[in-house]
């Protein structure tokens, strides 16, 4: 449910590094605990986020949250295909559902986020 | 029940009347009705008979779910019943026929009673001056951050942050953004409330204001609030106090003396104004002396005998509504205030939280209960237990409504995951509040037997189950012949 290969932050976002790029999106968790996602917005191409600052609103039937960056950077690319689709976040979260891509500023960052195994502890203890 | 009822635009057909007027028996003067921008014709205006609209309109009214027909339990709203009388009152033709340009000494009556219904507000609150001009609470969230934004900026420095807890309206964030304030969210604790810790942690000298909802959306009332408030005026920062809940504390608490400086109130909730739809509202704000020069205009003032309006106020923050806000809902807020008295007010708190507090009890070991912190008005049961089953919040939900009983507000507030958020107000009696339990209890029982029961629920409204999905994907908002 959640894969080894990225860093989960305590607001269910996931980070994906490749390089001095990161792909951003929202955990299995998240999904699912907003149920039918019928919007999202997304940011413009070229802003600079700062850690924590958010990347945009995700509407679902039962509430409206922000999506916060878990690191600092610049936005390259945005997933264009939820505009049209915002259910691929429910059906493909770690895949299909990726929100932003980010020029990552500082890889330090990555210092202050859970790993698989501590994000699903932090989730159980959630749902105690 | 076993049809849909067509739109007005589908029961239309060509030369069909309500009436006939007879011929014109005088000499034809169009002339002097030249200067009006008149049409013709409106196309597609539809042509329907006498009884064809009379039952249109019948059927769609029957059809309303409402504080008239049902119990309505929809928590943080405060949905209760809205006497009569206030209507009778605010129908009077000396109100209903009032212009809102009139002269100072013709209206003397009309300001008398903003007056009267400012001092019973400042009264019951503790706060020292009221403006009744905002149209609803959020509205009433701008006005009042607007004051403290502008008292900050007068002091030399507008500061940048308001700091707002987990549990607060949502629509706090909101106002405090428009505000051009950083919004900054306090976690509640384990019971439910603000940590006077945590608050002395992130309260520094950028921050404007706190907004706290008291009692908080989950019923619990934030018993700190003397030093939550001491530490941000310490800091020099405002105590802004969302009083939409207002209807558990009337009568028992003052916030203008446990160190709020400003207050909203929702006289559609609290002072049992018609409400949604049947509107519109009111969010009058409450503020300390100090705020007093911000106030929004006009200001009305005595002296002597005569009340006289002031609009030359430099401070101000402005307008916020046209000419006087919402009158005919000052005068039912008024009317309400005057029927039921000191004791009277005091009692709508008492029973307010001694319902709650019933369905509460009632339904304890039957619903998850995530804080078992002592609340007042309202209480927020979940849906996990019922989660075991496949069975959600909705589904519980829609199935209340076969019961010919409205749903209780849904998946808010956001730390209770699955919320059922249940305020029953005052004006319910036992047997009311009985057969909602009893339906809350086959509903769980339901939930163990027969889940899909629930998931296909409701099965007895006009309507079956809607996909919200679709609705919210693509929705239609207009109709296209």
């Amino acid at each position: 449910m959640y894969p080894d290969n990225l860093y989960y932050t305590k607001d269910h976002e996931w980070v994906k590094v490749e390089d001095d790029l990161a792909i951003i999106g929202i955990t299995e968790f998240a999904q699912k605990q907003l149920g039918d996602i019928v919007y999202i917005e997304l940011p413009e191409i070229g802003t600079n986020l700062e850690v924590h600052q958010t990347i945009g609103a995700i509407e679902s039937v039962k509430a409206v949250s922000d999506v916060f960056s878990p690191i600092a950077g610049e936005v390259i690319e945005v997933n264009e295909k939820l505009n049209e689709s915002p259910e691929l976040i429910n059906q493909d979260p770690y895949g299909q559902g990726w929100i932003i891509k980010l020029r990552i500023k500082n890889k330090t960052d990555l210092n202050q986020l859970m790993s698989a195994s501590e994000y699903e502890k932090y989730v159980e203890s959630l749902e105690a | 029940m076993n049809r849909r009822e067509p739109l007005i635009f589908e029961l239309s057909g060509e030369g069909k009347r309500a009436f006939f007027l007879p011929p014109l028996d005088v000499p034809e003067k169009r002339e002097i009705l030249e200067f009006l921008p008149c049409r013709e014709n409106i196309p597609g205006f539809p042509e329907v008979s006498e009884p064809e609209i009379v039952r249109h309109f019948t059927r769609l009214a029957q059809t309303n779910f409402c504080v008239d027909t049902t119990f309505y339990p929809l928590g943080s709203c405060t949905m209760k019943y809205s006497p009569k009388i206030n209507e009778k009152i605010a129908g009077l033709s000396h109100f209903l026929t009032i212009h809102p340009l009139a002269q100072e000494e013709l209206v003397q009556g009309s300001l008398e009673l903003i007056k009267l219904l400012e001092d019973y507000l400042c009264r019951i609150t503790g706060m020292a001056y009221f403006t009744l001009w905002p149209a609803a609470g959020a509205h009433g969230e701008l006005t009042g951050m607007m004051m403290i934004r502008a008292a900050l900026t007068r002091r030399g420095n507008p500061r940048k942050i308001v700091l707002i807890p987990d549990s607060a309206h949502g629509t706090n964030p909101s106002s405090a953004h428009l505000c051009g304030y950083h919004v900054q969210e306090i976690k509640s604790n384990e019971e439910g409330t603000v940590d006077v810790e945590d608050l002395e942690k992130m309260m520094t000298d950028e921050v404007a204001a706190l907004m706290l909802t008291n009692p908080n959306t989950l019923g619990i009332f934030e018993k700190d609030i003397c030093r939550l408030a001491e530490i941000v005026h310490r800091r020099g920062g405002f105590v802004y106090m969302d009083g939409a809940n207002m209807n558990a504390l009337l009568g028992k608490f003052r916030p203008g003396d446990h160190g709020v400086d400003v207050i909203h109130l929702n006289l559609h909730k609290t002072f049992s104004t018609p409400h949604g739809g049947g509107g519109p509202g009111a969010g009058p704000v409450g503020v300390t002396e100090e705020l007093e020069p911000f106030l929004p205009i006009p200001v009305i003032k005595r002296e002597g005998e005569r009340l006289v309006v002031e609009n030359n106020r430099p401070l101000s923050i402005g307008r916020v509504r046209t000419f006087f806000g919402n009158f005919l809902v000052l005068v039912k807020a008024l009317a309400y205030i005057l029927s039921l008295g000191d004791e009277g007010l005091k009692q709508v708190a008492e029973i307010a939280v001694l319902n709650s507090n019933y369905l509460r009890k009632s339904l304890e070991g039957i619903f998850h209960l995530k804080y078992s912190s002592p609340t007042l008005h309202e209480c927020v049961f979940s849906d996990k237990w019922q989660r075991e089953k496949g069975v959600q919040n909705i589904d519980i939900a829609k199935r209340l409504i076969d019961f010919g009983l409205h749903p209780p507000t849904m998946s808010f507030p956001l730390i209770v995951q699955g919320a059922l958020m249940i305020e029953p107000t005052e004006t319910e009696s036992k047997v009311e509040l009985d057969a909602f339990i009893e339906a809350m209890k086959q509903i769980a029982y339901e939930a163990e037997k027969n889940p899909e029961i629930l998931k296909t629920a409701p099965h007895r409204a006009y309507v079956r189950r809607l996909d919200e999905v679709a609705a919210a994907r693509n929705p239609v908002l207009r109709w296209k012949g």
